[in-house]
């Protein structure tokens, strides 16, 4: 359903909508300093007079941005000179009051929610309410702005770094505020804030630009990116609660990562990688000094992680060996058995039903920390006055071990091994007519996908302390490739942000729990519908969903040739 | 050069290709004719490994190929440009290009094969960054044909590369095929455009049903009652 407004009422209209819509965002912005609640226990209190809780300073930047929007073309095109013309003010102005209704509604729905009634929503919030109403319905009022050319601006090689550095830094900040909000409702809201900024950003043109400014200043964004992620730690003040979700996100992203070779890449489809993380993960705990270790063999960790690699891409080959001569739907069902085979087996080595070597359903506990030189990651040190919590330590490990990644798949991708991986997702039986030795390829990729996840769960098995045969269940895998297809496979970018989305969303809404499925089901169906191709891209594979696009024009085109071509001797003839 | 005696190809039960002898010379154009369903595309799939012959054997220079291992068959000198183009899509002209050259490891080669078939085909050169899907049906037939050249290959086999193409494209087509054999490449041409192919052809075979029915010189298969009435339209 889409209400389309003509633009000869959009040019009639145009300053009315301009002074209803400024109204509105002020009105938006003076509600802050107004109670939006009579009590005190929802959205961590936003109940003061004169005095706005920090979730509302975020929120007033949606309609200050309104405000800003729609005041600044008023000093007239001829004042603001060449800017003015490459950005788009009202289409993005348009965004920012929806933006703000959307975020606006949902905080008072959670307020509704947390202190039992509508009731409870104080003047604030119902000023709040209608005045991001009253500027949501007049901004469509305004004309079109043209597609904003922003990136095509030539801009100082300074000016870039700098805009690529603010980007790092917001992403810091916001990231850190997110993981505080420890209200369901508080997050909620949040987000939507969050979602909303990006939304008119990209509709300015600012996305667009710091795209190309990245693009060009390739390694300062992947190294702003690395640092902005080590210094994660340090803004969350010893805080073990949210260092143990980052952490587990980075393990849940490296295990994404290998998936993403075997999926994304090779176009394999793999149903039991979790197996593979949980061999690591036994494995490491079987050689850790555990008192419940079954052997006595205890390496020193960096022996370890070898170890634990080579045997899940040890079990890689095993199940590939046999399995990648076949494709499709039939890989896809014995690596979900094979899945399944590896928990029961681990359950039934027991002592009874096997050999002990995992204590069966109790699994492997009390799993030392780690100790690299004397530096105990269980330990919580002291950096530049910030407390660093045991968390902390394993989340700086996992990072190294992504960057290990990320370096390890970039260098693939663009190899000769990428290449023919490539080749055999798009067509295997051209790519073997074309010399690529396919069997061996998809191994290579099977063994490589899996002793990534073995160092992971390596990695894991320290992390969590404990290891049981019930962490590693098919959902745990369906998960990873969710992450895979979410973030857009192929990408790398585009699977971390996948993987931080389904590790942290469950998280911070506890309250969903039960449903979690059932929203991460629709989260699918609506992507399949409207980005197919994941949040990022891959370049390549951008022409896989909308090539029947080119394809449709291209018909078109050639059709219209020929038409010519018939039309013209008649035309011809016409004339004379 | 090819020898391929007494070669039985089969689908599960059913055999495609029933005991069939040809032989292709250096320096030659051979070509194998036939309707739908003769057997002429399983012929190229076995001798380019993608397939496993029942029995029959397959000469390449002296050497047996049957048995051996698609990626291999590469490796010995002897490329297909497969029926159906079957090109990457989504990949560039110059990624198609290197795949095609996946079994050399000379770069500086690979790069002068690059630029020569830029020369010959001088569409693909201005447009080398675009992804293959997005060209036409006789610019994607003139990549796979491209594709295939990049191994340097002895023997080159192209699979209908006619097939879809209008009559001044299928033209320049066989031009190219001309020009290459020129160069001194072998070529093993499957068609169903018979006057094109048999007007390049030293030597046609024509399929019937997986059974070769007769071959002859290209000339005379052109004036040849049975070929002109089966597949030149004459009555």
């Amino acid at each position: 359903m889409r209400v389309i407004i003509s633009d000869q009422t959009k040019v009639q209209y145009r300053y009315p909508a301009r002074a209803v819509g400024i109204l509105g965002a002020v009105m938006v912005i003076v509600s802050i300093f107004l109670p939006w609640s009579y009590g005190q226990g929802a959205l961590d209190d936003v109940g003061f007079t004169g005095a706005p809780s920090p979730l509302q300073m975020f929120v007033v930047i949606l309609p200050v941005l309104v405000l800003v929007l729609l005041a600044i073309p008023l000093v007239g095109k001829q004042r603001l000179g060449k800017v003015a013309k490459v950005v788009a003010w009202n289409t993005s102005a348009k965004t920012a009051s929806i933006a703000t209704l959307v975020t606006v509604t949902i905080a008072l729905a959670a307020i509704a929610i947390e202190l039992k009634g509508l009731a409870n929503v104080e003047i604030g919030g119902w000023l709040a309410l209608i005045g991001a109403a009253l500027a949501a319905l007049a901004t469509p009022f305004l004309p079109d702005s043209p597609e904003p050319t922003l990136e095509r601006v030539k801009s100082p090689k300074w000016a870039q770094i700098v805009g690529i550095a603010v980007m790092m830094a917001a992403v810091l900040f916001a990231a850190a505020f997110a993981l505080n909000q420890t209200d369901a409702g508080a997050f909620l809201t949040y987000l939507a804030f969050l979602v909303g900024v990006v939304l008119v950003l990209r509709q300015f043109g600012v996305m667009g630009w710091i795209g190309i400014a990245g693009a060009n200043n390739n390694r300062v964004l992947v190294m702003s990116a690395f640092i902005v992620a080590f210094a994660f730690p340090f803004t969350q003040d010893g805080s073990d609660a949210n260092m143990s979700i980052a952490s587990q996100v980075l393990i849940f992203a490296a295990a994404a990562l290998g998936l993403n070779i075997v999926v994304g890449l090779v176009g394999l489809l793999d149903l039991g990688y979790i197996a593979f993380l949980g061999a690591g993960a036994f494995t490491a705990a079987v050689l850790s000094e555990s008192a419940f270790s079954t052997i006595d063999f205890h390496p020193p960790f960096i022996v370890t992680v070898l170890i634990a690699g080579a045997v899940s891409s040890l079990l890689g080959l095993l199940i590939g060996a046999p399995t990648l001569r076949v494709s499709g739907d039939y890989l896809a069902i014995v690596t979900l058995a094979f899945g399944e085979i590896f928990r029961i087996t681990m359950n039934n080595l027991d002592g009874n039903d096997g050999p002990n070597v995992t204590n069966g359903s109790n699994g492997i506990s009390g799993i030392p920390e780690l100790n690299f030189f004397g530096f105990d990651f269980g330990e919580v040190h002291t950096i530049l006055g910030v407390e660093i919590g045991r968390f902390a330590n394993y989340y700086w490990l996992m990072l190294v071990v992504i960057a290990l990644i990320i370096v390890v798949f970039m260098n693939l991708n663009y190899s000769r091994i990428g290449r023919g991986w490539v080749a055999i997702r798009e067509d295997e039986l051209a790519a073997e007519a074309m010399g690529v030795n396919t069997f061996a390829l998809k191994l290579l990729a099977f063994a490589g996908g899996a002793f990534l996840a073995g160092v992971a769960g390596a990695v894991k098995a320290h992390h969590d302390v404990s290891v049981t045969p019930d962490q590693y269940v098919f959902l745990e895998s369906a998960f990873l490739l969710a992450a895979v297809v979410l973030g857009g496979m192929g990408t790398v970018v585009g699977v971390l942000i996948g993987a931080t989305i389904l590790k942290l969303l469950p998280e911070k809404l506890r309250f969903f729990s039960d449903y979690r499925l059932l929203l991460f089901g629709l989260l699918m169906v609506i992507m399949m519908q409207f980005r197919p191709e994941g949040i990022i891209a891959d370049e390549r594979r951008q022409l896989e969903f909308h090539a029947e696009d080119e394809e449709l024009a291209e018909e078109i085109e050639e059709e219209l040739i020929t038409h010519h071509a018939h039309l013209n001797p008649e035309r011809k003839g016409f004339e004379l | 050069m090819l020898e391929v005696k007494d070669l039985v190809v089969a689908y599960g039960r059913v055999n495609a290709v029933k005991g069939i002898t040809f032989e292709v010379g250096k320096g030659e154009i051979v070509t194998l004719l036939g309707t739908n369903g003769a057997g002429k595309s399983t012929t190229l799939r076995s001798i380019s490994g993608l397939l496993k012959p029942v029995s029959g054997e397959i000469w390449f220079e002296g050497e047996r190929l049957d048995g051996i291992a698609a990626h291999k068959v590469v490796e010995r000198g002897i490329a297909q440009s497969p029926e159906g183009r079957r090109l990457f899509r989504q990949m560039t002209v110059e990624d198609n290009l290197k795949l095609g050259a996946y079994s050399r490891k000379d770069s500086s080669g690979v790069k002068s094969d690059m630029d020569r078939v830029y020369d010959l085909f001088p569409v693909l050169g201005e447009r080398r960054t675009e992804a293959a899907g997005l060209f036409s049906g006789g610019e994607q037939q003139m990549l796979a044909i491209g594709r295939a050249m990049m191994s340097r290959p002895k023997l080159l086999m192209l699979d209908e590369p006619s097939m879809g193409l209008s009559p001044i494209m299928t033209q320049t087509i066989m031009r190219t095929i001309r020009e290459l054999q020129a160069d001194g490449v072998t070529i093993l041409l499957v068609e169903q455009n018979a006057q094109a192919a048999l007007s390049l052809a030293d030597k046609g075979y024509v399929l019937e049903v997986g059974q070769i029915m007769f071959s002859d010189s290209g000339r005379n298969l052109l004036g040849d009652d049975r070929v002109r009435r089966t597949y030149l339209g004459a009555d």
